[in-house]
């Protein structure tokens, strides 16, 4: 989120999609409730009337996967109304930059494209610069070069007849959605999305989300009350675990993971650091260096020298230019290129798109090893369905661990809140909290190395010293994920001393004086203590910032990119919307973006998006993979045997494994319909913590599957009854629910059927459940990110004979 | 104590059944054992394990296409009693209510196995149930042990929406009143609280009562 839970009730307009939050956020909806009581209007948009559509003002359908058309339509509308705030527009983002000669698009593909390599050179995509090295600009937004009349010419082809015969929604209600949202674009008036995985989980998952982010640049949504770009998390400590580098891409703190071609730190550095001609930007990302070099010695400590790098050669690379996403190492693994696998604190035989693949690649193993609080279908993969242990290979094992409820440590919200919480429960003997097994298991590889080994030193120099009386420290990790001074350093006149914490990022230095486990959270446990254990209620603004209560990153700011929220005087857009204000020389209000003056102040001032080299918002985003505008490609899976926006049907750079497990097809009579996931309140991720809840299985004790009443009669299914549902690589049995909450699609001039399913079940447990939802989804996914396209795929449904137990 | 009220507001509920869940762990209910039958709703109704019961109900609709309505069921602490007065016929102070209005089934109620229909024919929503397990008549206690020691019933305390609230008498009428003119500006003209004079659970509903559970 760039706002956070409580501002939703900020807001004018809430626009839910992608997203079905009163299902899988129900918390979220008291402030949508708040935001109602005040005038607010609610916009559901999904392809089934869910929990959340019954509570909206406005609801519509769309089929799943054409997000980009509907949003791309209500850019449409935008720009050629003129619905859009023209001086935020100008000045915040880079609407105004004049785009280079090379840049261009035709018949669904942006320049640039090798169809070989399936890749794009994004070179292609540059702004044109003056004689100083600075992006040329328009103000006015008039040159037809600049980033503005490039969007309008791009989304003036998606009208509203061509939108509705791609989603399936009727103009009128596109028309009624379209006008609702823009009308946030008015100068006292904010609207904000919320969106989960119904938006990410699609081949065009990015483009979704930047669809949105641009609309909200536009109508000057962004950084103030009310608005902003609101990702739901699901696993309640998935911002957290993204902030501290779970994925392979990036350390902690979104510094990218270096490719094997950096060899040395100055390598990196000189690769990764942007640079700016521009005097107004303030580059922020320029201090990667200090975060870098903080960072090793975190990892490091005494060994980490200027001499060694801090360690930067002891640390893993990845191979340039390939991908290590969870599809690619379940297809890696799959093709038995792997020895040894912990699934820790997961659940992949039920959780990752295309489960028999998964299912499969596990019996490729030598050796897994299972974390979890409860017996699960991977722990248990070997004897599944279809599998036959005596042929299989791999060795299980399974250590059970604690619940979060059973240790101290935090977590970070959606709104990028950090929240201490102690143990509320004492735990059981025998099992090991997380950190613990983590202690034991690296101290057993330490031991492995006492005499000698291949490349000793990373295991050898790690710091280690999070561990008192044998446990692992939750407080001590935390502190040096905060940071310490390595020595006596004064910086700003201001002196440390060797061993204290740093207050905040501002004080990390690239000359080993300092460490930081991740410097978006320096200043979050201080020598004035851990602050995100503090439970304050104060609210100076009134606006629900409540800035004592825990700590948000970065530097407690609770909305970011927040001076985009004032003019360029640095008073609110509208007095009703001030959570930061510029008076008597300095900002009140939430934590800035930065302390700079405002915008007037041309001699002093920076511009507000200060993470980006230009300061300024992209709504053209040359950096992604698969061009700098969203386009609408279809699903891998589709309906349609035609894109009618162009001639690429799917996604030009979409990932497409080729193993045996992948098959899929489109317009195939086999399997005709729409097919998309969804999850449910009762059961969480997999099922793995709720399915053995005996009063939560009691609310939803199997697996269903949704359609329409017109796709009942079709295939002859009555409420209730048992039903199989196929795909190209799975088949589950599920019970039909046959509702007048799906309709049938007309698309491109035929009907189009969708169905939906929970993937929260799994064989083990209970056993009248039904299996994971995910037998029937593709490995494919978003080129950028490659998380799996599980929205949108293609099935069949068929009445079963008997119905189970 | 002063009298004890729920004002229970449909339009905010979003059916996330934590009122129902919060009531069975508060209670340490056990558990029915239930199928997929074609709805949400489960279990099927009320039983011995579960005092209070979110119902769903979907229709078509004019706007929006359909409209989906949640309705939690549970007793309605009638200000008098007809069941208390059908037991009392049989047996006295099987049923008793408490000077806040909670209405109680004791122990006693076990004596009155053979009468239990005629009870629960008495109730104008069919709420008494027959728990094997306990042996009596069961139903929402209104969390009297709770509300006793100045807390919140276990399902007003789980709401997260606004839609479930407890309090004084005259708190929760006026926030029924408030409640009921915002649903009829927003729903056209229409919203009603059902049964104002008659129970200490006042339902505000915006459709017919029949759209949102069975009426006999």
């Amino acid at each position: 989120m760039t706002n956070h839970w409580i501002d939703i009730r900020n807001s004018d307009c809430i626009l839910i999609m992608g997203s079905n939050a009163a299902e899988n956020h129900p918390i979220s909806m008291k402030w949508v409730g708040k935001a109602m009581d005040k005038g607010a209007t609610l916009i559901s948009v999904d392809p089934r009337f869910t929990r959340t559509s019954s509570k909206a003002d406005i609801y519509t359908a769309l089929r799943s996967g054409t997000d980009i058309p509907f949003l791309g339509g209500m850019m449409n509308y935008i720009l050629s109304n003129n619905k859009f705030h023209k001086e935020y527009a100008a000045n915040y983002t880079n609407a105004s930059f004049i785009v280079g000669s090379k840049f261009d698009f035709k018949d669904g593909l942006f320049s640039g494209y090798d169809p070989k390599a399936k890749k794009y050179d994004k070179s292609q995509w540059a702004f044109e610069k003056d004689g100083n090295g600075v992006p040329k600009r328009d103000l006015e937004l008039k040159d037809p070069r600049c980033v503005f009349q490039l969007m309008k010419q791009h989304y003036s082809r998606y009208t509203p007849k061509t939108v509705s015969a791609i989603t399936g929604t009727s103009e009128a209600d596109l028309k009624k959605v379209w006008e609702t949202y823009a009308e946030t674009g008015a100068v006292d008036k904010t609207g904000t999305i919320m969106y989960a995985m119904g938006w990410t989980q699609h081949t065009v998952g990015v483009q979704n989300i930047r669809m949105m982010a641009m609309i909200q640049l536009m109508l000057g949504n962004m950084g103030r009350p009310g608005g902003g770009v609101n990702a739901l998390r699901g696993e309640s400590n998935v911002q957290g675990s993204t902030d501290h580098c779970l994925l392979f891409h990036i350390w902690p703190g979104y510094l990218g993971t270096p490719g094997a071609s950096l060899v040395t730190l100055a390598d990196y550095n000189a690769k990764n650091t942007p640079k700016t001609n521009d005097p107004l930007s303030a580059n922020w990302w320029q201090n990667k260096p200090k975060y870098m070099a903080s960072f090793l010695k975190a990892m490091f400590g005494e060994a980490a020298t200027k001499e060694n790098d801090f360690g930067y050669p002891w640390m893993p690379k990845i191979d340039d230019g390939k991908t290590y996403t969870w599809l690619d190492i379940f297809d890696d693994m799959y093709k038995g290129n792997f020895k040894g696998f912990f699934a820790w604190g997961q659940n992949p035989a039920c959780s990752g798109a295309n489960s028999n693949k998964t299912r499969q690649a596990l019996a490729k193993l030598d050796w897994m090893v299972n974390v979890n609080i409860f017996d699960n279908e991977t722990a248990s993969f070997w004897k599944g369905p279809g599998m036959k242990p005596g042929e299989i290979k791999t060795e299980v094992f399974f250590l059970p661990c604690l619940t979060s409820v059973e240790k101290e440590g935090s977590i970070t919200n959606s709104g990028r809140w950090m929240q201490w919480r102690y143990a509320a429960a004492k735990p059981p003997r025998g099992p090991k909290g997380d950190g613990d097994i983590m202690v034991e298991l690296f101290e057993k590889v330490r031991t492995l190395y006492e005499g000698d080994g291949k490349f000793p030193e990373p295991i050898k120099n790690l710091r280690w010293d999070y561990v008192k009386d044998g446990k692992y420290d939750p407080h001590a990790i935390a502190k040096l994920i905060n940071g310490y001074f390595e020595q006596d350093v004064t910086i700003k006149d201001k002196s440390f001393k060797k061993g204290t914490l740093v207050p905040s990022f501002a004080f990390l230095l690239d000359d080993g004086s300092t460490s930081s486990g991740n410097w978006l959270y320096c200043n979050s446990y201080t020598e004035n203590g851990n602050m995100a254990a503090r439970r304050e209620k104060k609210d100076p603004t009134g606006m629900g910032l409540y800035p004592e209560w825990s700590w948000c990153w970065p530097v407690n700011r609770r909305i970011i990119y927040n001076r985009a929220a004032v003019d360029l005087n640095g008073k609110p857009w509208s007095p009703n919307k001030n959570i930061l204000e510029y008076k008597d020389g300095k900002w009140i209000g939430d934590v800035p973006d930065g302390g700079w003056p405002p915008m007037s102040d041309q001699a002093k001032t920076k511009r507000p998006f200060i993470m980006k080299p230009d300061g300024v918002a992209s709504v053209f985003g040359p950096g992604r993979v698969d061009g700098p505008f969203p386009e609408h490609y279809e699903p891998l899976e589709c309906p349609v045997p035609k894109n009618l926006m162009s001639s690429q049907r799917i996604n030009p750079v979409a990932p497409i494994y080729g193993t045996e497990a992948d098959a899929h097809f489109s317009c195939d009579p086999r399997f005709p319909f729409v097919g998309t996931t969804y999850r449910v309140t009762e059961h969480w991720q997999t099922g793995i913590l709720t399915r053995w809840q005996p009063w939560l299985l009691e609310l939803q004790p199997q697996l269903f599957v949704e359609m329409s009443n017109e796709l009942g009669k079709l295939k002859g299914i009555n409420n209730g009854d048992m039903c199989k549902v196929s795909s190209a690589r799975g088949e589950v049995e599920a019970v039909a629910i046959v509702t007048g909450r799906f309709k049938p699609f007309k698309v491109q001039g035929t009907t189009v059927h969708q169905v939906g399913l929970p993937w929260c079940f799994g064989w083990i447990y209970p056993k009248d459940g039904g299996d994971s939802a995910n037998l029937l989804t593709p490995s494919t996914g978003d080129p950028n990110t490659r998380i799996p396209e599980t929205k949108a795929f293609m099935v069949n449904v068929d009445k079963l004979g008997k119905r189970r137990a | 104590m002063a009298g004890k009220f729920f004002f229970i507001d449909t339009t905010r509920c979003t059916a996330c059944r934590g009122c129902q869940t919060a009531c069975k762990q508060y209670k340490k209910h056990g558990v029915t054992k239930t199928k997929q039958y074609g709805t949400y709703q489960n279990p099927p109704d009320l039983d011995g394990n579960t005092f209070r019961l979110v119902r769903f109900s979907e229709h078509p609709s004019e706007k929006n296409s359909m409209v989906w309505y949640f309705f939690t069921e549970a007793c309605r602490h009638c200000l008098k009693p007809p069941c208390q007065k059908k037991a009392d016929q049989i047996l006295k102070d099987a049923i008793i209510v408490k000077d806040y209005g909670a209405v109680l089934y004791t122990k006693k109620t076990k004596d009155l196995e053979k009468s239990f229909k005629a009870i629960k024919q008495a109730c104008p929503w069919s709420i008494p149930t027959w728990s094997k397990e306990e042996d009596q008549i069961v139903k929402c206690n209104m969390c009297y042990d709770r509300v006793e020691a100045g807390l919140l019933p276990a399902c007003a305390k789980a709401c997260p929406t606004g839609a479930l609230n407890f309090g004084d008498e005259a708190d929760m009428k006026k926030l029924a009143n408030e409640h009921l003119n915002a649903a009829k500006k927003k729903f056209g003209g229409r919203g009603e609280i059902l049964d104002l004079e008659d129970v200490r659970a006042l339902y505000l509903i915006t459709d017919a009562q029949a759209k949102y559970r069975p009426v006999a």
